[in-house]
């Protein structure tokens, strides 16, 4: 034994992890402070539900409907394509195709032709405002001098209703949200505090602080997801098709990406002003496109690649994939890269360009 | 003796517009051992040079050395082997006093046990408090523990007691005089001539991004050529203050220097049981009344007057 050892009490055996001791910090800071908690909680919540309301309110102004293949489809599409307000999208589809684009929210309502009497059943989730809408603007037209037969099939079938639908996009929303909002303002707020300059003059690897930082938005998101999904379970009867396992993978992955890209917003902005408003730009885009209160195949041909290479389009797909469909993983896998690449890639630049003081 | 801080010629130039020369042209050599002071006003560029030193900022030009080694290439062993408390960071709040020291403990190789840290200064019983609770003087004590828990040998304090009460300054004081007292090197700033004099065993004096004048607080105060100040006023006949003759006082025996502010004559007097009985004679045969008579020891105040003009307090607002 060395000399040091024997003389010196102070010589310390126990381990230290920093990692650890760095996440264990940033979870302590976080509950027990009742204000973060609503920001990161509760705010997406309200948020969403806000949005929830404006949207549903909104005026329609174009009506997606399928018409299902079968006896006097054509005559049904002319009569409803040359009506104006609202303005009717119509397509013919074979009949299972019409229901998946019902079932995953493209479309806002299915008119099945009867085979006989020139009737037509009408197809639709009467929970989602858009459908009732377009259900009753659909009949408008339809009912001329002579009264067509009209039967309703409502679609209440657990995972083929709207919140079946919305559920996947309102997790995707509060991952990006959560993620980097939680990331992003304590980040800028520590070095407001001057605590990441303190930081930097200990011998603290830098990789491992902005990992953990990560690493405990991790932590957080497990209460906020287990809410969310209990909730609409317990309230909806939304239910989970595809395994537990895969929805856990892409929550986590999801909320590691958000994360890095958090960190990355917040890697250089000096005040908490600054890096609201970079939140802010970054997230629009993808609240706007991404499919969270519908499908964003909705939109033009040409927005698809822009759509489709937002973080937060591969996130919600897949999560509606598996929820509603059931899909493996492993046909998911070039969105699920496409997201573990955003993530990674936010991650190393936020290394790379991190402001320290 | 060993040289634990060395710097030559650091010069630091914050970009503009307009470009601020907040160092320039800084030479420095800290001894193993010892608690070097640098005194200065605000602004004089205190915290740029710590800083530098600390490897936290670049300088201009000019070149730093710290325990044999350089910054540019031995940053992870220099971190490891000293300690940092910078002039602002508030730790967070959230967090307990134990659990802060386990966190900075925890990014070194090597060091003292969180509750070792605490005891050293003396926040044992504030252990399971949470930083938001602690006063002012704890908070700065739970710094210096978070400085000291790597058990550096090396100590860099910014402005360690700014804004304390005399009490938590001296409990301040103490920790750092301990610290020393085992052989380690202590490199602090302040604008506080009261604790240069009191805890450095040298002190470099700052203004203007320079070293004006260096050595032990003893030296520095017998280079005013008088360890001890009579300080008075006059009044003549009407009550007035009267344009003194600054030059006459000059003649007494044993004064060094005169300075007159504000109605006040100040004498830097080498024995005052001389200077002031012919002081007084003078006085009374000219016909001239005391206003107001102080005598007391010179402080680094005093060389920082005599070598400035300005005092420390209000040296920043006449910055040329
Ligand atoms: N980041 C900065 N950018 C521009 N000027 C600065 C910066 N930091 C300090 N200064 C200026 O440099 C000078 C020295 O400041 P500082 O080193 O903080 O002095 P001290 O610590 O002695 O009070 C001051 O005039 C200050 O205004
Ligand atoms: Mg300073």
């Amino acid at each position: 034994m060395s000399q040091e050892s024997v003389s010196s009490s102070t010589a310390s055996t126990r381990r230290y992890y920093p990692l650890l001791e760095l996440v264990a910090a940033r979870v302590r800071e976080f509950y027990r402070e009742p204000e973060a908690i609503f920001w990161v909680y509760g705010f997406p919540i309200l948020m969403t539900i806000a949005l929830g309301i404006a949207f549903a309110n909104k005026p329609i102004t174009q009506v997606d409907v399928v018409v299902a293949a079968g006896p006097g489809d054509r005559e049904v599409e002319s009569l409803l394509t040359s009506h104006d307000d609202p303005k009717f999208q119509v397509r013919i589809l074979p009949a299972e195709t019409a229901w998946e684009r019902l079932r995953t929210g493209k479309t806002e309502l299915v008119l099945v032709p009867h085979t006989a009497g020139g009737g037509f059943t009408f197809l639709y989730d009467p929970a989602r405002a858009e459908s009732m809408m377009a259900r009753f603007a659909v009949n408008e037209v339809l009912q001329g001098p002579k009264r067509i037969p009209i039967e309703e099939q409502h679609m209440t079938e657990r995972g083929s209703r709207y919140i079946d639908f919305l559920i996947p996009g309102l997790l995707g929303l509060s991952l990006m949200g959560g993620g980097m909002w939680g990331v992003g303002f304590v980040t800028v707020d520590m070095r407001i505090r001057m605590l990441l300059k303190r930081l930097l003059a200990t011998p603290m690897r830098k990789r491992d602080f902005l990992l953990g930082l990560m690493l405990s938005r991790l932590l957080f998101m497990i209460p906020e997801v287990l809410l969310m999904l209990l909730f609409a379970w317990l309230a909806f009867g939304v239910e989970v098709r595809g395994s537990l396992l895969s929805l856990a993978f892409i929550i986590v992955l999801g909320a590691f990406t958000f994360a890095g890209i958090g960190l990355l917003v917040a890697s250089r902005a000096r005040t908490i002003e600054t890096v609201s408003g970079l939140m802010n730009l970054v997230m629009l885009p993808m609240w706007l496109l991404s499919g969270i209160f519908f499908s964003s195949e909705r939109f033009p041909a040409f927005l698809q690649p822009l759509i489709k290479a937002l973080p937060l389009t591969p996130l919600i797909d897949t999560l509606r994939s598996t929820m509603l469909e059931g899909t493996p993983l492993i046909v998911l896998w070039p969105e699920l890269a496409l997201l573990a690449l955003y993530g990674t890639l936010s991650f190393a630049i936020a290394l790379k360009i991190f402001r320290w003081q | 003796m060993t040289v634990a801080i060395r710097c030559r010629q650091l010069v630091k130039v914050y970009p503009g517009p307009p470009p601020v020369e907040a160092v320039r042209g800084l030479d420095l050599e800290v001894q193993t051992g010892e608690c070097f002071g640098m005194l200065g006003p605000n602004g004089a560029g205190k915290t740029t040079t710590i800083e530098i030193l600390e490897g936290l900022l670049k300088p201009t030009s000019g070149s730093v050395e710290v325990l044999s080694r350089s910054w540019d290439r031995d940053e992870a062993e220099l971190r490891q082997r000293i300690g940092i408390s910078l002039q602002e960071t508030k730790l967070s709040e959230k967090l307990t006093v134990r659990e802060t020291l386990v966190l900075f403990r925890s990014f070194y190789r090597q060091g003292l046990e969180p509750e070792e840290a605490i005891a050293l200064v003396s926040l044992t019983e504030k252990s399971r408090t949470r930083v938001g609770k602690l006063s002012g003087g704890q908070k700065q004590r739970l710094a210096l523990a978070c400085a000291l828990v790597g058990d550096p040998e090396l100590l860099f304090l910014d402005e360690p007691t700014t804004g304390l009460d005399p009490q938590a300054r001296r409990q301040v004081w103490d920790i750092i005089r301990r610290f020393r007292d085992r052989g380690r090197t202590v490199m602090l700033t302040t604008h506080y001539m009261d604790e240069a004099e009191r805890l450095c065993d040298r002190v470099a004096i700052v203004d203007h991004g320079k070293i004006i004048a260096e050595g032990t607080p003893r030296e520095l105060i017998q280079s005013l050529g008088g360890e001890h100040i009579i300080e008075f006023s006059l009044i003549d006949g009407n009550g007035r203050a009267p344009q003194a003759e600054l030059q006459w006082f000059a003649q007494v025996p044993t004064v060094h220097a005169v300075r007159e502010e504000d109605g006040q004559i100040c004498l830097s007097v080498g024995e005052p049981h001389i200077a002031l009985p012919a002081l007084l004679n003078r006085l009374r045969d000219s016909g001239l009344e005391l206003g107001s008579l102080t005598t007391r020891h010179a402080s680094l105040e005093d060389v920082f007057v005599s070598l400035t003009g300005r005092h420390l307090r209000d040296a920043e607002t006449n910055r040329p």
